[in-house]
């Protein structure tokens, strides 16, 4: 099987669903003739011509706002904010428009459409080039969240989000769209939105992340396997929204120890809700504190490297709290 | 407005140079490594900058974009103090947090750079009217790319300081291109400046101000003159600024929107030699000062990167730091 970078695991996705689908249509700026400044899109507008591939005006608001209009009367657009930074101007688009067509109508309109967006930090992007912004939407009910972490899982979830009937937001972790690479097989298959994965067995430890910290814990566990012993079960959540409590509190019940790892803001940030399922629904179960790590509650990644990488859990850090908790 | 003498002529020459200087010395720094993230040249712009600035007083203030470099620099901020943020160091303007992008200057009024495109237009009209409600008499400089023109907040905050009659001179940077989407691509007016007939008639509201030659430094200096002296008595005036930006949209731009040919064409009319030429033809003899002051600029940034070299990175502690006011 070829592989391929995660980015080009979502060229692909959009190519193939363009394809079959002629109400799939790109908007965002530069996505047309510069293919994106990621090269997300490149060449699609030379395949799909300008009417499908549109570059937009500067313009977040409208970029989501058009794509909630299509999507109400039956078109399948994949709206790209360039960064998860710019997201904000659609906000109100997002959390009160597209969550709530589908309830405010009694189920009458959907809104079929993909909000597309790179977040994260690593990249020495700075304070608007860096952020998490998935706790802020998770909030809401209506809409869905998946944030791959792999090329396999990039493609399959991106070609389920086109064709799903409600609003889905695809967080893609930026430094990792040429850093992570993978198999992934020709032809077509989808990753379903919802199930989460269990991408390594074990005993003493469960640690849930997503996007890049999944890739970096990971590597954590390799070490703390080789160096420590511990054995650690690893939860890539893929989806935020709907989540999947199943795998979550059955990996969960093998180690009776969690550590859930993301790089957004630690206060009410995603993995806060996964420890409060995880004391609710599992409490028996509980052989030691549910660990959060996270970056620090500060509001932004600063632009100097040696502060950005205090600000990111690495897989030192991570594989020093699961050491932590292990040990409890 | 006070016609320029020689000696103010020949500042402006210095910090055009300057400027050009210290962004190409930037990017060499960026290619190897010493300047993370991303990094947006002025190159192209810097009559613009030197122009526009000069036609405020001491207590006016200015807000920009992301292409900052020039605009700090011209607002007189110390190239050394901005070196080092551009190398994300503690002596940096804003102790490494900001970056290039972010430059800020509180004693200079200088609000800052921003990252988010169109965000500082309406913190622009609050500067504005802070300035209205004391009576102070203070402008507000607020300059924005041609892209800018193109989202919400562009649209809100003119039409609100053409209500509120609000202290303010929205001065756009047409460089003809948004990333890699130009004007034309991007908007339904292509001449920029008749936004404002949106939100003035008859001498009331936003006023239309002028097209004007960016890359000619007297005649920025004199049109947004004339432009911030009428914010001062009446309120908002729309002015546009027909520039280029020489270098890709930030490091690393494949520039594939536009051709060779194009951009040679400006750098055959760029703002530096132009006024070079126009001082050499004014003044007898001046050549061996203009070279003088190229050669002071030279040293100002060497002087400027050793100084940012040396200074420390921040620490965990910097990054903590700073969340709220005690
Ligand atoms: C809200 C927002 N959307 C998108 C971006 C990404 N972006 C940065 S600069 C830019 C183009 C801006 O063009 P213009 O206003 O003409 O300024 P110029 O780069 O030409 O100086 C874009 C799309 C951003 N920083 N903020
Ligand atoms: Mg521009």
């Amino acid at each position: 099987m070829p592989e391929i970078t995660l980015i080009e695991a979502l060229r692909q996705a959009m190519d193939e669903e363009m394809e079959r689908d002629e109400r799939v249509f790109i908007t965002g700026e530069d996505v047309g003739r510069r293919g994106g400044v990621f090269r997300a899109t490149q060449g699609l507008y030379d395949k799909y011509g300008p009417d499908r591939v549109i570059d937009s005006p500067l313009a977040e608001l409208s970029i989501v706002a058009i794509g909630i209009g299509a999507a109400m009367v039956g078109m399948r657009p994949i709206c790209e904010i360039q960064f998860a930074d710019y997201i904000f101007p659609a906000f109100n688009q997002i959390v009160n428009e597209a969550a709530l067509i589908y309830y405010r109508t009694g189920g009458d309109w959907n809104v079929p459409m993909v909000i597309r967006a790179p977040y994260g930090g690593g990249i020495g992007g700075g304070l608007y080039h860096s952020q998490s912004v998935e706790a802020f939407f998770a909030h809401r009910p209506g809409l869905k969240i998946v944030v791959p972490s792999n090329p396999y899982d990039a493609k399959g979830l991106l070609k389920s989000a086109v064709r799903d009937p409600n609003p889905v937001m695809v967080f893609e972790p930026k430094k990792g769209y040429r850093l992570i690479k993978g198999e992934v097989p020709p032809g077509e298959y989808t990753v379903p939105i919802g199930p989460a994965a269990v991408t390594r067995e074990g005993t003493d430890v469960t640690v849930y992340a997503y996007g890049m910290m999944h890739y970096y814990v990971l590597q954590a566990a390799e070490m703390v396997a080789q160096r420590d012993g511990i054995s650690c079960q690893v939860v890539d959540l893929r989806t935020l929204v709907p989540l999947d409590t199943k795998t979550v509190l059955e990996s969960f019940k093998k180690t009776g120890k969690a550590l859930i790892v993301y790089e957004d803001n630690r206060f009410l940030g995603y993995g806060a809700e996964i420890a409060a399922l995880l004391s609710d629904e599992a409490f028996e179960y509980m052989d030691g504190p549910i660990r959060r790590l996270t970056g620090p509650d500060r509001p932004g990644v600063p632009f100097a490297h040696t502060m950005q990488d205090f600000y990111m859990p690495n897989p030192d850090t991570i594989a020093d709290a699961i050491r932590d908790l292990a040990a409890y | 407005m006070a016609t320029p003498n020689k000696e103010t002529l020949l500042d402006w020459y210095h910090q055009m140079v300057l400027i050009r200087r210290f962004e190409e010395r930037c990017a060499e720094l960026y290619q190897q490594g010493l300047i993370g993230g991303f990094l947006h040249l002025y190159i192209g712009q810097e009559a613009t900058g030197v122009g526009a600035i000069a036609a405020l007083k001491e207590h006016d203030h200015v807000i920009t974009a992301y292409r900052d470099h020039g605009i700090a620099l011209a607002r007189g901020l110390d190239p050394k103090r901005v070196m080092a943020e551009m190398l994300g160091k503690v002596d940096g303007v804003s102790g490494g947090k900001g970056g290039s992008m972010h430059l800020a200057d509180r004693e200079r009024r200088f609000w800052g750079g921003y990252g988010i495109v169109g965000g500082h237009l309406p913190l622009a009209a609050g500067i504005a009217l802070a300035s209205k409600y004391e009576d102070r008499g203070e402008v507000v400089l607020c300059l924005m790319g041609d892209g800018a023109t193109n989202i919400g907040y562009f649209h809100e905050s003119l039409n609100l300081s053409a209500v509120w009659e609000l202290p303010v001179v929205w001065l756009i940077e047409n460089n003809q291109y948004g990333m890699g989407t130009s004007v034309a691509r991007a908007s339904g007016v292509t001449e920029l400046v008749k936004k404002a007939r949106a939100y003035g008639d008859n001498g009331r509201g936003m006023k239309e101000g002028p097209r004007i030659d960016g890359m000619n430094v007297l005649e920025v200096y004199e049109q947004v003159s004339e432009a911030v002296e009428y914010a001062r008595k009446h309120g908002p005036i729309l002015v546009e600024s027909l520039t280029y930006r020489l270098q890709g949209h930030s490091m690393g731009d494949p520039e594939r929107y536009r051709t060779k040919e194009e951009v040679e064409q400006y750098v055959a009319s760029g703002p530096i030699g132009r006024f070079r030429a126009y001082l050499i033809e004014k003044y007898k003899n001046i050549e061996p000062k203009l070279d003088e002051i190229d050669a002071r600029a030279l040293e100002e940034v060497d002087e400027a990167v050793e100084f940012a070299k040396n200074s420390p990175d921040p620490t965990f502690e910097d990054l903590v730091r700073h969340v709220y006011v005690d």
